[in-house]
């Protein structure tokens, strides 16, 4: 580039460009992710609800890639997108017994929800409008894991060991359940 | 700019490669086994046949497309279109060469886990999208068989990462500068590998399209291109799974022993002899891949849950913490 200082610092331009790139990213990103929230809350088809639920939430990893967030990121798509999807797609194959009527889903309490969800749209919007918006650039994009793998290790040792026990318990839990009927005549 | 520019040369020649390697595959499969089983294979189409995967692409596109009337239409549709979208992604941090990569992000091989865990999508949504029973045992197995062989393969991956101590897929070729991953961790490369076939659908781990017991599995009711989509996919995913080994394994584009006697080179002879390098290794995994599927029958399935749980993850666990404590005890006294 012609214009460009020596430094190697991004000129204003191109770092207006890029700051532009970024939000045409995010607002299509949000699209995607409330777009395909809704269908799958509206939808009455349950495969359909969860297929929706994966662009969803795939949206949502592409939202914390924006954010320079790339270990949330992809451990948004290996745990939820890649692992809990399959075991809900799971549940669905195997509970639909009537194979070629599809399992349809029922809406309930429609007003308490309503209430609920709208009380936190206000809070939302209440927290959006009164905070004070400083904006951070970070200087360069560098690598969060070695952090993040000392603080875990470090400072948040036991919470994250808890969450371990926790995930244990669950486990053990699950197959307790699954094996049960089978001890019993 | 520059860089950019480069990566975005990277990703097209890349992608290039990784389309026709496929068209490639598929004939090297065709010729392979019929030279396995004393045949000739096909040598009608151009000089030794090369000229039959544009042939069958050909025949694949003049078929007739057909939807089951009772199918979901829509997600028919999407369902052959996302292995070939995670087979694709799969090689944006995949390093071909000193350099030469499409990007380098630090949490790379989460990257790789992650997208790898996407593909079963494509078969288990195909499954259920066919109105078929055959389609939906082909793909109820897919979804359990990959689930219960993502495990083995992450933490044998997990093993990996404790020799480079990063999860940059470029920090990792890098460390195997020396000493490849296949010399300090061989019980990895063979977790790693067996995994590999199982992620990808291969025999001896094809329950998913198993023709003697569900016609064609989750791809019985595809025709045309739809199901010539699940075919490219299955070899690219081939494709692959044998540069993952290469990278993961085998030291990615390094010679043997590279950093004790390769002398200093110019940067584009270095790139060429790296990518002729990577390119090599990768088709013998490719040769290796076909070779296995003429030759070793069919699991049963509760073998193959069988050895994916009870032998696969205990020893690939067992595995990870022997190399973690070994690394512990080499950094104190040495």
């Amino acid at each position: 580039m012609p214009g460009k200082p020596a430094n190697d610092k991004p000129t204003y331009d191109e770092a207006n460009r890029l700051m532009e790139l970024s939000a045409i990213l995010f607002y299509a990103f949000t699209v995607l992710t409330v777009g395909s929230a809704a269908y799958m809350v509206f939808s009455k088809n349950i495969v359909h609800a969860a297929f929706a639920l994966i662009f969803s939430l795939s949206g949502v990893a592409a939202l914390y890639v924006l954010l320079y967030a790339d270990f949330v990121a992809a451990t948004q798509i290996l745990v939820y997108v890649g692992g809990i999807l399959i075991l809900i797609l799971f549940g669905i194959m195997l509970t639909t017994l009537d194979f070629t009527e599809n399992l349809k889903t029922v809406t309930v309490n429609m007003l308490p929800a309503s209430l609920l969800s709208g009380a936190v749209a206000v809070l939302l919007l209440y927290v959006f409008f009164a905070a004070e918006w400083t904006t951070i650039v970070p200087a360069d994009r560098d690598g969060t894991m070695y952090d993040l793998g000392m603080m875990l290790m470090n400072e948040y040792l036991l919470p994250f060991q808890i969450a371990g026990v926790l995930l244990l318990v669950a486990i053990i839990g699950a197959l307790l359940m699954s094996t049960r009927h089978k001890n019993e005549p | 700019m520059a860089e950019l520019t480069f990566s975005l040369i990277v990703m097209g020649i890349s992608l290039f490669m990784l389309l026709n390697s496929a068209a490639v595959a598929v004939y090297a499969e065709r010729r392979i086994a019929a030279f396995i089983q004393n045949r000739v294979g096909p040598n009608r189409v151009g000089p030794f046949g090369l000229l039959q995967p544009i042939a069958d692409v050909l025949k694949l596109i003049l078929k007739e497309d057909v939807t089951p009337t009772l199918g979901n239409k829509a997600l028919h549709t999407i369902a052959p279109m996302l292995p070939v979208f995670t087979a694709l992604i799969t090689i944006a941090v995949i390093p071909f060469g000193e350099g030469i990569y499409i990007t380098d992000i630090n949490v790379g091989v989460l990257y790789l886990l992650a997208v790898a865990s996407l593909g079963v999508y494509g078969v288990t949504l195909a499954g259920w999208a066919s109105n078929s029973k055959y389609s939906l045992l082909g793909g109820l197995r897919a979804a359990a068989q990959m689930l219960s062989y993502e495990l083995p393969m992450g933490v044998a991956v997990a093993s990996v990462v404790l020799f480079a101590a990063s999860l940059s897929v470029v920090e990792i070729v890098d460390s195997q500068e020396v000493w490849w991953n296949i010399i300090r961790n061989p019980l990895g490369f063979i977790i790693f590998t067996v995994a590999a076939f199982a992620e990808a659908n291969r025999t001896p781990f094809d329950l998913v399209e198993a023709e003697q017991e569900l016609v064609g599995g989750f791809h019985t009711e595809y025709s045309s291109m739809k199901f010539g989509m699940f075919f490219l996919a299955e070899y690219m995913h081939v494709v692959i799974a044998s540069m993952l080994i290469t990278t993961f394994f085998l030291g990615g584009y390094h010679l043997p022993f590279a950093g004790l006697w390769l002398p200093e080179m110019s940067p584009v002879w270095k790139g060429i002899l790296d990518v002729s390098v990577f390119v090599a290794k990768t088709g013998f995994f490719v040769f290796f891949f076909i070779w296995v599927r003429w030759t070793i029958p069919r699991f049963k399935y509760n073998q193959l849950m069988k050895l994916g749980w009870e032998k696969m993850l205990p020893l690939a666990i067992l595995n990870f913490v022997v190399i973690a404590g070994a690394i512990l005890l080499y950094n104190e006294f040495f």
